[in-house]
């Protein structure tokens, strides 16, 4: 997030997209539904579904699937031809405003309607809401990343942002909400292909120098490597030979599921590091149990990039042990001396050799957590950024014209299926299904279907259909929900018995690689 | 304008318009005590136990509720104030199945009473929460027991039907905290108090039980409840403050990184709390960070390395598992180059693990292959 948590109170408007907050976020939705219900902000929510923050919304506007870009142009179409923008900021921050500008021209309320369905008066009360905002704020998640188009998306919402001058300041910027607890400090960490921890990059050489340096090796390789999504076909042509899995369970959450359990299956070898017996441990060649937050110390980094302690409350099962420490033990027994006698040393190390954690130490955190960038230690983080200038000096407009969704619906797959997450569970249910009470709330797959739907395909609620897209088949409860928009039905993927991704297209957004969850085509029949 | 002054105990102290008497006296270190108010949230004036004298008024004035005003004189603990505060603690006290040690203090009846709550209750403990109560802390700060006041029946059933939470009307005292937690902090709007008078009732919407109404089992309502109405269901009559030791954790559950205190006795978690008047949450948990930590304690926690041999795993020890994944990682490496192996690293884990799997992935295995499910 470029702003933080307790600065949504802040905002005179709230943009929330494609974030199902109240279920994946809840305890950031109260931020959101305080500032609406007391503290007088506006609320705008673009989602396909009815979620539980329409309730609250002063205008839901409900985009066809993966239309996002059209309706985002569209907004920005509008601010900018009623003067709403921000000219000053503009000028002094910005470039490429032309460019923008003449790509929006023809996202004309009335042309953004035929793509997304959206009311074309609609658009123009949110676009006013938004653009007049003193401060506003725009919260996203997976529902906007998980395209084709995603990074289109994403910069999209940057436009508008920038647009408006919402950024840099108190109740505005652009927030991307972290699915699970550490994504934040995964990428931080460097656990991306293209960089080290902090961003930075592997292909550059003073970079690629410094870690050489401090690791106290030679030739660490300079060119980017694989991401998981190019890594499963990779291991399906036999070019990816063994893989080092820690702490996930692709097999339940990765797209295109079928195609996911071949490749790994065709590894030479697959070692996986875990709590559990996870779907994707089942096909192992070596498993390493490994202990779980509550039973180490360590740091997480949330959303509003806070570095947080985790701290050790219980002693690991017998025989399991904390994922670095394994990690230093195959290390030192592949001839590299990596020993570490505590996280805080490892912590030390991050903070050396990684400019934005570099002032960040656990006595510093060890009440209240520490935002990155924190240069030194007399430094007391950065809960905004952007403030003064953006990090690459002048923040850049992308001209983005609209790609429709890889896939469409036709007559054989005449639904929009769309995927996510529930209150209740938590990814792909390793946990949260060992846990009696949620099991208990929500205790099997379901298929959230609208009730016209329902009638057109002589399905009822509470019995089972199955659900067929062009790659495979499942079979789910239905649950006629006023959640659902007739045309389009939602899936949850945290069930590996009836897994959600089986269905799911694996095409990939060219730049950030992410798959398109949020769209595939699918047909449902009442199961026999 | 900043020369507003109010005096307190005789000292005198400048405040900001829009302050309450409360407000001030907690900034200054002065201690008023409070039962209903709940931080964030509007005041109810509900239990009056905040209650000042403040000069030139006729009645006693909550002090959660009433606004500084230039030149009020209040004090915090005159007779009049500590005499209110003992009768409307009597008056709770008598209210319900309150079986501490407060309750039997002066041993008059004791016996019978324990017995009829020990019959409700299916338990021979006292209550569940005794050791940490609002009312019984302050029942001994005042001096008072609940058999002053003839005790009123228990009207309304425990609900228990949940898998999360006990709604024990019994020791209910109908604060409000519960209310203003769920609407005002949380915002989930589940509950409100029902019914008038002697009849009241904290009751989701048509008096049904949590799990048919609004409820999202956030716990917000069982944080803020001062007594034993509100209790985890699997921590009652198993969680006792002096046994337990508490750690503060980041959640694990998604990127919000609420901050929670574990609470911890024998290498179990008997039950999670919100930490208070800390960011990023100030106390607020939802359901997965506040009840769903079963998963540790399970009996198909990983316990061995395994070692997969003819289609079947078998144990191994952690010395041959490790040689033997550094032994086939090596030979890979050797056979196919670097860029034949590829790590998934996890937004799971802490910072230090992944910085581990990063470093070995690049220093040791020399390839860029590495990444996360964060897309995913
Ligand atoms: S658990 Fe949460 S939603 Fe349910 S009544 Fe309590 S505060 Fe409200
Ligand atoms: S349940 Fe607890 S918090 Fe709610 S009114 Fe009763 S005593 Fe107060
Ligand atoms: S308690 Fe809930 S909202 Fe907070 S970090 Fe955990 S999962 Fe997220
Ligand atoms: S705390 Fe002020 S009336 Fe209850």
């Amino acid at each position: 997030m470029t702003n933080t948590i307790a600065d949504i109170e802040d905002a005179d408007v709230i943009l929330v997209t494609g974030s199902n907050t109240t279920e994946n976020h809840p305890v950031l939705s109260t931020f959101v539904k305080r500032a609406k219900q007391f503290k007088n902000s506006r609320l705008i929510v673009v989602d396909p579904r009815r979620i539980k923050l329409t309730e609250f919304s002063d205008h839901w506007l409900r985009p066809n699937l993966g239309t996002d870009v059209a309706w985002i142009n569209g907004l920005m179409h509008v601010i900018i031809a009623e003067n709403l923008h921000d000219p000053e900021f503009i000028e002094a921050r910005t470039t490429e405003f032309e460019a923008l500008k003449a790509m929006v021209e023809k996202f004309t309320p009335d042309y953004v309607e035929t793509i997304t369905g959206i009311p074309a008066g609609r658009i123009i009360d949110a676009a006013r809401m938004y653009a007049r905002a003193q401060a506003g704020a725009i919260l996203y998640c997976m529902g906007i990343t998980q395209h084709t188009t995603g990074t289109d998306n994403v910069k999209s919402l940057a436009n508008l942002a920038m647009l408006c001058g919402n950024l840099g300041i108190s109740g505005g910027g652009v927030n991307p909400l972290r699915g699970q607890n550490n994504v934040q400090g995964a990428c931080d960490m460097g656990g991306l292909p293209n960089v080290y921890t902090g961003y930075q990059k592997v292909t550059d050489e003073a970079a690629r120098k410094k870690m050489e340096k401090a690791w106290a090796v030679k030739d660490l390789p300079g060119q980017v490597g694989l991401t998981v999504t190019e890594m499963v076909p990779m291991a399906h042509e036999g070019d990816i030979k063994a893989m080092y899995i820690i702490g996930e369970n692709p097999l339940v959450s990765d797209p295109d599921l079928n195609h996911a359990e071949k490749s790994f299956a065709n590894l030479e070898f697959l070692v996986v590091q875990d709590i559990f017996m996870t779907e994707t441990a089942q096909l192992a060649d070596v498993i390493l149990p490994s202990a779980c937050f509550a039973e180490k110390d360590g740091t997480f980094s949330n959303t509003e990039r806070r570095v947080q302690r985790v701290r050790k409350a219980l002693d690991a099962p017998e025989g399991a042990k904390g994922d670095w420490e394994i990690t230093s033990e195959i290390a030192r027994r592949m001839g590299y001396d990596m020993f570490y006698e505590t996280s805080e040393e490892i912590f030390e190390e991050i903070a050396r050799v990684t400019p934005s954690y570099a002032g960040i130490t656990y006595d510093r955190i060890d009440s209240v957590g520490i935002h990155w960038p924190c240069p030194d230690t007399d430094h007391p983080g950065t809960p905004i950024l952007h403030t003064a200038q953006f990090t690459h000096g002048k923040g850049v407009f992308h001209a983005i014209d609209y790609i429709p969704p890889a896939e469409q619906t036709d007559d054989e797959y005449p639904l929009y299926l769309t995927t996510g997450r529930v209150l209740y569970h938590y990814h792909t249910g390793t946990m949260t299904r060992r846990t009696e009470g949620l099991n208990e709330r929500v205790p099997e797959n379901f298929v959230e279907i609208s009730a016209a739907d329902a009638d057109k395909y002589r399905i009822e609620d509470g019995g089972k259909a199955k659900i067929a897209s062009r790659r495979g088949e499942i079979i789910a409860k239905v649950k006629v929900s006023e959640k659902a928009v007739a045309g389009s039905v939602f899936i949850p993927f945290h069930f590996a018995e009836a897994a959600a991704n089986k269905l799911t297209s694996a095409a990939l957004d060219p730049v950030s690689k992410i798959p398109e969850y949020k769209v595939c085509a699918v047909k449902l029949s009442k199961a026999a | 304008m900043d020369d507003q002054k109010i005096i307190i105990n005789g000292n005198s102290f400048s405040f900001t318009a829009g302050e309450t008497i409360l407000d001030v006296a907690r900034r200054n270190q002065i201690d008023i005590p409070t039962l209903c108010y709940l931080k964030g949230a509007s005041p109810t004036g509900a239990c009056r136990i905040c209650v000042v004298e403040v000069k030139k008024a006729r009645n006693l004035m909550p002090a959660c509720s009433t606004p500084a005003e230039n030149n009020m004189e209040v004090q915090t603990e005159s007779p009049a104030v500590i005499e209110s505060r003992r009768m409307s603690l009597q008056l709770m006290l008598a209210s319900g199945n309150h079986n501490c040690a407060v309750r039997g203090s002066d041993g008059r009846n004791w016996t019978a009473f324990q017995l009829n709550v020990q019959d409700q209750d299916a338990s021979d403990d006292l209550c569940p929460v005794w050791g940490d109560c609002k009312l019984q802390s302050l029942a001994y700060r005042y001096q008072v027991s609940g058999e002053t006041f003839p005790a009123t029946g228990n009207k309304y059933p425990m609900e228990t039907v949940n898998p999360f939470i006990i709604r024990d009307f019994s020791r209910c005292i109908l604060c409000g905290r519960c209310v203003q937690a769920c609407n005002e902090i949380q915002v989930n709007n589940a509950i409100s108090i029902g019914y008038r008078g002697a009849d009241a009732k904290i009751i989701a919407a048509g008096d049904r039980p949590l799990k048919d109404s609004d409820c999202v089992f956030c716990g917000e309502c069982v944080q803020a409840c001062p007594v034993g109405a509100l209790v985890e269901k699997d921590a009652r009559y198993d969680w006792r403050p002096w046994a337990d030791k508490k750690v503060r954790t980041t959640c694990s559950y998604c990127g919000v990184g609420c901050q929670l205190d574990l609470h911890i006795r024998d290498n179990r978690i008997i039950k999670v709390s919100g930490t208070e008047e800390t960011p990023p949450n100030y106390g607020s948990l939802c359901v997965k960070g506040r009840f769903g930590f079963n998963f540790i304690h399970s009996e198909d926690r990983l316990t061995t390395p395994l070692i997969k041999e003819n289609g079947k795993f078998r144990e191994a020890s952690w010395d041959e598992a490790l040689d033997l994944t550094a032994r086939r990682l090596s030979e890979i490496k050797d056979k196919n180059g670097p860029d034949s192996i590829g790590v998934l690293t996890s937004a799971r884990i802490t910072n230090e693990d992944n910085y581990a799997a990063m470093k070995f992935t690049r220093a040791v295995l020399k390839t860029n292959n590495i990444d996360h499910c964060a897309r995913l």
